[in-house]
């Protein structure tokens, strides 16, 4: 457990001691209000929700997220340091976990600074707070989900463009499986159990229905399942890189 | 302390470690040698549990390491080839992330870390980025990390690559003093060290092993081991040859150098031939400005092993 932690406070510690943490939640903020208040017209609405804030996460996440966990591994591999890593004494669930931990506190940090908008529409009008919560619990496993692709497509290669890339078109991927627009199309031509398996893998399904504030235990096990799924494919790929 | 039974490797059709089989008692240093590509790395690789074997055994301070890797890991420090470090952390952060992680916390790991800072001269650049280091410090840093836990286990893989001269002197100089307390294996392909610093020498090629004693022993199989190299002032090279060559305790002899003022010759004998050589020169009048027995020199040992075809330039 220790030693899960050490391994996270180094990693917590590479992105804020380099201007890129700063830089990435900047870019983040900037992007969740203008899109909110911009795209998704949050004023004009006249509803007191966070509906329009929400609505972009998957999108702002298809890009962020890859970028905050493209150097996890990738960079362990070029500087070699995977080797002085994993010759001490820890196991790879613990280099994998500590490293999973770190970023996705990171990235809970990021969202965590959203809470102005809280604010804004506590003092505007009356919220549903518990929906408000399962918003951000849903965009928080949405982010949780996305880092462990991340994870995984960083291990891959030393490269870190190559790995932001993979996961950028592995999210994409899982967004557009349940995206109404994509489903809708599928659905013209397809049966429907292939239309239903798709959604069901898609993200965007379990992402709306938290977004609704249904605290459906199905929708935390699908994000939690996509996670366990990739963190243990990442400890697959971390045995054969030294086989 | 180190044991290695049997130890193979393969990488797809290529066998990089072909049946090694040694081990290194505490209180031993031994010389990890061979040409590049020979096998070095991947077998220390597969001692600190890095890679896993494709066949053989190894166990380290009595712990195998494919069993409890993490019992034989926490007695082992690494020194990996070419000294990888994260290189966003200053020298000091660095150095406590490695002693947290070998469970080093609170006054334990302030007292390590002073301890390695000090051993391996890192005072100056204790709280400069890893970045911005030169070669030397960053080396050194990766080296004290090896050391942090005060290891029962050294495994270094050319742990003086890219340092200069007096740094390698260093660090040659460390290693033979902590040596005494230690099972230590150290590669290079830098020979004198092996006499600097090791008590023994393993010569490893394509994988296997071809040579294993004591540098004494090792360079006692040169070649060149035994020769008497002799520089006489008076005697032309046309006069000389047929001199030495009639003695009978000369297998061959051959010029080594020949300037105006003085021949210099290398015979190969049979048997001890100084006394007969001696004599002839009494006998002959030669003028014998200087006498030596080449005792043999680890490059030669370690060019005719690990290169069988190339006879030893005359
Ligand atoms: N991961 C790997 N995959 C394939 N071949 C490898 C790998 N690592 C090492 N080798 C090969 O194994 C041989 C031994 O390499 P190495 O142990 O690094 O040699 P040394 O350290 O003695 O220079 C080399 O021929 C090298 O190409
Ligand atoms: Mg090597």
């Amino acid at each position: 457990m220790k030693t899960i932690w050490t391994i996270a406070k180094r990693e917590l510690g590479t992105y804020f001691t380099s201007p890129v943490a700063y830089v990435f939640i900047v870019i983040f903020l900037f992007l969740a209000g203008a899109f909110t208040f911009m795209v998704g017209r949050f004023f004009d609405r006249g509803v007191a929700d966070l509906l329009p804030f929400f609505l972009w996460h998957p999108w702002l996440y298809l890009f962020l997220v890859p970028a905050a966990g493209m150097r996890l591994w990738s960079e362990e591999l070029r500087l070699g340091t995977m080797e002085l890593l994993l010759t001490m004494p820890v196991t790879p669930w613990q280099a994998i976990l500590g490293k999973y931990l770190a970023s996705w506190i990171f990235l809970a940090i990021a969202l965590f600074l959203t809470f102005p908008i809280v604010i804004t529409v506590g003092y505007l009008g009356h919220p549903d707070y518990g929906r408000i919560f399962c918003g951000y619990l849903g965009s928080l496993m949405l982010a949780g989900a996305f880092l462990s692709i991340a994870l995984l497509t960083s291990s891959f290669t030393r490269n870190q463009v190559v790995s932001f890339i993979l996961a950028v078109v592995v999210c994409l991927f899982l967004i557009l499986c349940g995206w109404p627009p994509v489903t809708d199309a599928v659905s013209n031509w397809a049966p429907a159990w292939v239309v239903d398996g798709l959604a069901s893998i898609g993200v965007m399904t379990h992402f709306d229905s938290l977004q609704r504030g249904v605290l459906d235990s199905r929708d935390l096990l699908f994000f939690g399942s996509v996670i366990v799924f990739c963190l243990f494919a990442n400890s697959v790929v971390l045995r054969a890189h030294r086989a | 302390m180190i044991n290695v039974e049997h130890l193979t490797k393969t990488f797809g059709a290529k066998c990089a470690v072909d049946d090694v089989t040694f081990s290194v008692s505490k209180g031993e240093v031994l010389g990890f040698l061979g040409p590049n590509g020979a096998g070095k790395s991947t077998s220390m690789r597969m001692i600190t549990g890095y890679l896993p074997p494709t066949s053989g055994t190894i166990t380290v301070a009595g712990f195998n390491v494919a069993d409890q890797p993490l019992e034989a890991r926490r007695r082992i420090g690494y020194l990996p080839e070419n000294a990888p470090i994260y290189s966003d952390m200053s020298v000091l952060g660095f150095l406590s992330f490695c002693a947290e992680m070998r469970g080093l916390f609170g006054s334990a790991k302030k007292d390590a870390i002073d301890r390695v800072v000090q051993l391996c001269f890192l005072e100056r650049v204790l709280h400069q980025s890893v970045d911005t280091l030169s070669k030397g410090f960053r080396h050194r840093t990766c080296l004290a990390q090896a050391l942090i836990h005060d290891p029962e286990v050294l495994i270094l893989d050319e742990p003086t690559d890219g340092l200069d001269p007096n740094q390698k002197y260093e660090v040659r100089t460390l290693i033979r003093r902590m040596g005494s307390e230690k099972a230590i294996i150290f590669s290079t392909h830098i020979l004198e060290e092996v006499e600097a610093a090791c008590s023994r020498a393993i010569i490893i090629d394509q994988g296997k092993i071809v040579a294993n004693g004591t540098p004494d022993e090792l360079k006692a199989q040169s070649p060149f081991a035994g020769n008497v190299i002799v520089t006489v002032g008076n005697v032309s090279k046309a006069q000389l040859l047929p001199q030495i060559e009639a003695l009978k305790g000369v297998e061959k002899v051959w010029i080594v150098a020949e300037k105006p003022e003085h021949v210099t010759f290398q015979v190969v004998p049979r048997g001890n031939v100084l006394p007969e050589l001696l004599e002839a020169g009494t006998r002959n009048a030669w003028k014998i400005e200087h006498l030596d027995v080449e005792e043999g020199r680890l490059d030669d040992v370690f060019r005719s092993i690990t290169l069988p075809d190339t006879k030893p330039a005359a």
